[in-house]
């Protein structure tokens, strides 16, 4: 991006800030309207409203917060244009129709976009995966599934073998069986995955640091009004497609499914650089955020309404109707792409679709509570453990070391993964056989029931059988696994490279249980489904970490297709969000917002303490009294010594110093860029000019130099409150209203002031958490 | 500005190209004979072991008088045995499949090569230039008054030219900057992503 306005040598410190803090993708060009007082300034204005008073007005810079208020009123300026000039032909009214259809356009890119990269995605981690244990010789690019697919090994027990897959072991030394083998073959696949999770975290540091973790935590901030720029930038969305297939190949213990929230929210937003609507109003650019993150969900889980009410309940800040609409349309067009792909070779988008026809009992409610509780305290206690692990690496010298980190705990990961049959493969395939009813000929260990040859009806009656040995051998594995699962998520959570923590959560490990339960059914009743109770486990454990649960339930029976079992789910959802709620309020989402210290005004938590506006808003006592600019008295050389003595984001607009009354808003990036404007562009402005923000110019003495008029930076419009409101009324406005700062007034005559960071320090002070942990403006 | 709403439209017009030769690839072709397939389970049936059938039938002869052949048992078994089994029709595109993890694997290695490039032959071929410092501390960078020294040489783009070769270096230059600032965010200082 060039900055095209000619800059003398000593403010090109300034084109420095425009190019660092606009990344690739927001181009810092002309604007289209400005503050609500643009209207009132004169008639001569209104045929030049394309043609920005000051370049650059109106944007923010990195880490701050957005004005909503501001936002949202410069586009109803537009529209209002466009809709007015839409009278005067044809080809105006095509423009404006043009206007209105943008926003489903960059619905349907996104669509497709997120599709096809997720479809990409599921096709590479399928075939990396299998790289780690062997190669398939006829065409490199299958993987094991692929390449044995038109095997034809008819026996049941060879029909994971063909000629054309081959193990490592068996491609190196000849060598097919044995312990020499067992022992290269291990070597090698935690080679493979060490080599993996290396590529990731180099990518990642070298190329783009924004792209590890999650995501969801700091896509929730930025759809809060928060502005972290390059965050959702091609490089990123770049890098975390690529690093994520090789963090997943790898074996590591994450999942996909955030990282491609973060990836369909990028491309989210390199769409909305394409039109001039989404690109120069922030506002506007969230609700295409809000349905993006929709199409996200929808593609990692196959779940398009369970996409939607996700970015509903998790994601997004403000929800009005409309974005509803265009995340519904977002979330459909990109299922059909994933569809149209077909990553699976079985026209489903998940791994793990299943279909169960048996019914449930209303006794099986009891066990389905209970399931409800355990993943709540185990929501509870991940969420705690991961916290404390992240406040280490952040604070400590651990965090030093990002890639050996990574590297170790792959190693570690990968060198107990292989042993236990159960691990070693990739946990969306461990899932799938978890959920699966046991049906004719699985090979799944799971299903090793005694089986009477003589039997006429079809094998489905699983607990009539007894358990044949290797059911117990696998139950003893599964534990294992278990354990083995919950310790390194802990750990993995959090590094250096994208990370998803769905899929971990979701272990379906509560198949045990049915041993327990077994002896509650009567012989020759069907009654305990083993797949549906690691369903409904998984959905208890996501509940319980996550906190969601609407969406949970809407994901998890579009998930797997049990539409019978909503009740269950329903139940256990319900049930682990009470006991997980019981420990501590904030999901896992939340505790890293809190962590890293960002200013996200939660619109769950209640203020109920009953202190007043004075007692949060600032100057304090003892601080140095109110910076403030007075309508027509202070000089240039004045501001900007204010500008460069404090670091304030606004400042005040009053009548005079001593009566303090109030005229409007000033925010600093705006007075920076109007005053250095003003010094390039008009003659005769000066260190000693006046400054004044009234309509006329002050009556100043010939001999004077030109005043300067900065009355369109001004917001006439600022919010006040007196000092007796309660804070439980601030808070619900900053809330609701999406405000930076509202000013404290007393009869008329202005106090102090209150922002964001305060309500947010003082409502933590109130909690009896460390006010000083929020960081950011 | 400008240029920068243009390289945005290139870049994403490179993107629905890309996009559209995958699904062309998916559609267009005609269906690879041994794309589909139809697989026929056939449990354990008195003194017959299990069984997996796979032959290359459409769906609609995708059943198990189709599929299983030979048939192990006599005829008037035929039926019981049929109940018994399972058929599933399948299919795949063998041309996405090899199309995708192609264009991976290219990306994968380009980036590689850049990375490199980046770590180790940048450094010795670009000799210590003046105009490009590091980026110091962000709060003494808004220096918006006049000022009577220089604050560092022009970096005025006009003013060197606008040759491709120049921009583009100009272009890279600034990524370089603005992922350096990233890094110090994200590891040194821990600020963001803990």
């Amino acid at each position: 991006m060039n900055v095209t306005v000619s800059q003398p040598d000593c403010l090109s410190g300034e084109s420095v800030i425009s190019d660092l803090s606009a990344a690739l993708l927001h181009p810092v060009s002309i604007h289209v309207g400005s503050t609500p007082t643009e209207e009132m300034n004169g008639a001569g204005n209104l045929m030049d409203f394309l043609d920005e008073p000051f370049p650059d007005v109106g944007t923010y810079e990195d880490f701050h917060t957005i004005d909503w208020l501001r936002e949202k009123s410069r586009d109803t300026d537009r529209h209002r244009k466009i809709t007015s000039k839409s009278k005067e032909s044809i080809w105006e009214l095509i423009k404006s129709l043009l206007d209105a259809w943008s926003g489903w356009v960059v619905m349907l890119l996104i669509g497709l976009l997120s599709g096809t990269l997720a479809g990409v995605i599921d096709l590479a981690v399928d075939w990396m995966t299998d790289l780690k244990e062997g190669v398939c010789l006829s065409a490199f690019w299958y993987s094991h599934e692929q390449c044995c697919w038109t095997s034809n090994e008819t026996t049941f027990d060879d029909r994971d073998k063909c000629p054309q897959w081959q193990k490592w072991a068996e491609l190196m030394t000849g060598h097919a069986e044995g312990g020499g083998a067992y022992v290269l073959n291990y070597f090698l696949y935690v080679l493979w995955a060490l080599l993996f999770s290396f590529l990731a975290v180099s990518l990642v540091r070298v190329f783009a640091p924004y792209a590890c973790g999650s995501g969801i935590p700091e896509i929730k901030t930025i759809l809060s009004g928060f502005i972290i720029r390059g965050y959702l930038g091609k490089w990123t969305l770049l890098i975390k497609t690529v690093t994520l297939v090789l963090a997943v190949s790898s074996g590591l213990s994450l999942g996909k499914e955030g990282p491609l929230v973060h990836v369909a929210c990028c491309c989210g937003n390199l769409f909305c650089s394409l039109f001039s609507k989404y690109s120069k109003n922030e506002g506007k650019r969230r609700e295409v955020l809000s349905a993006a993150a929709a199409a996200g969900v929808s593609v990692a889980f196959g779940a398009p309404i369970g996409g939607v009410l996700f970015s509903l309940e998790e994601v997004s800040y403000y929800f009005p109707l409309k974005t509803l609409w265009r995340s519904f349309f977002a979330a459909l067009v990109a299922a059909f792409t994933l569809r149209s792909i077909n990553p699976f070779g079985n026209s489903r988008l998940v791994l793990f679709y299943v279909e169960y026809h048996t019914p449930w009992y209303m006794a099986e409610l009891v066990p389905f509570i209970l399931l409800g509780v355990f993943g709540g305290l185990w929501g509870t206690l991940f969420i705690r453990a991961n916290i404390a692990w992240c406040r280490r690496r952040k604070t400590t010298q651990l965090g030093k070391y990002p890639v050996l980190e990574v590297i170790a705990v792959t190693g570690i990961t990968a060198v107990l993964a292989y042993p236990n049959p159960y691990t070693r493969r990739s946990t969306s395939e461990l899932i799938s056989e978890l959920f699966n009813d046991c049906g004719a000929l699985e090979s799944s260990q799971l299903c090793d029931y005694i089986n009477n040859p003589n039997m006429s009806r079809p094998v489905d009656d699983i607990p009539d059988r007894p358990a044949g040995p290797g059911v117990y051998n696998a139950l003893w594995q599964l534990a294992l696994a278990l354990v083995f699962k919950i310790v390194i998520t802990i750990f993995t959570f959090g590094m250096k490279i994208p990370s998803g923590l769905f899929i971990p959560s979701m272990m379906a490990y509560h198949h045990h249980d049915w041993i327990i339960f077994k002896n509650w059914c009567r012989p020759g009743a069907d009654c305990v489904t083993p797949g549906l109770y690691a369903m409904v486990g998984a959905a208890a454990c996501l509940g319980g970490v996550t906190r969601m649960t609407v969406s949970l339930v809407v994901i998890m029976f579009e998930l797997t297709g049990g539409l019978e079992y909503i009740v269950p789910l329903m139940a256990a959802a319900v049930t682990s969000k009470w006991v997980a709620d019981a420990f501590g309020k904030e999901g896992i989402y939340e505790s890293h917002i809190q962590l890293n210290g960002y200013p996200y005004l939660d619109v769950r938590d209640e203020f109920t303490h009953r202190t007043l506006a004075t007692d949060v808003m600032r100057p304090r006592r003892n601080d140095p009294t109110l910076a403030v600019l007075t309508q027509d008295s202070t000089t240039v050389e004045d501001v900007e010594t204010l500008i460069k003595d404090t670091d304030y984001n606004g400042f005040p607009v009053v009548v005079s110093r001593e009566s303090e009354r109030l005229i409007g808003f000033v925010q600093r990036r705006d007075l920076t860029l109007a005053i250095k404007n003003a010094r390039q562009k008009q003659d005769g402005v000066v260190s000693s000019s006046v400054v004044y923000f009234t309509e006329d110019a002050p009556q100043l003495p010939a001999s004077n130099p030109q005043p300067l008029k900065l009355r369109r930076i001004l917001n006439l419009s600022p919010f006040t409150v007196t000092d007796h409101t309660p804070m439980e009324t601030v808070v619900d406005i900053f809330r609701k209203l999406g405000l930076r700062q509202c000013l404290v007034t007393r009869s008329g005559r202005l106090l102090g002031i209150i922002t964001k960071k305060d309500v947010l320090r003082h409502m933590a002070q109130m909690m009896n958490q460390d006010p000083e942990s929020i960081m950011f403006n | 500005m400008s240029s920068g709403r243009g390289g945005s439209w290139t870049f994403a017009g490179a993107v629905v190209v890309a996009l559209l030769l995958l699904d062309f690839v998916d559609f267009a072709q005609t269906k690879n004979f041994e794309d589909v397939r139809c697989k026929c389970i056939c449990p354990p049936y008195r003194n017959i072991s299990g069984h997996i059938y796979n032959r290359n039938v459409s769906q609609k002869d995708c059943n198990c008088l189709h599929v299983v052949e030979p048939m192990p048992v006599p005829g008037h078994d035929v039926e019981a045995y049929c109940l018994l089994c399972e058929c599933k029709y399948e299919e795949r595109s063998s041309n996405t499949i090899k199309v995708t993890i192609i264009i991976y694997l290219s990306v994968v290695g380009a980036l590689l090569l850049y990375m490199l490039f980046l770590l180790l032959v940048d450094p010795l071929i670009r000799k210590h230039d003046p105009y490009t410092q590091p980026l110091h501390n962000e709060e003494d960078s808004e220096f918006l008054y006049v000022c009577v020294q220089e604050m560092r040489p022009p970096v005025d783009p006009q003013a060197r030219g606008n040759t491709v070769l120049e921009r583009v270096e100009g272009a890279q230059q600034r990524w370089k900057k603005q992922v350096q600032e990233q890094r110090k965010t994200v590891f040194d200082r821990h600020k963001m992503l803990s």
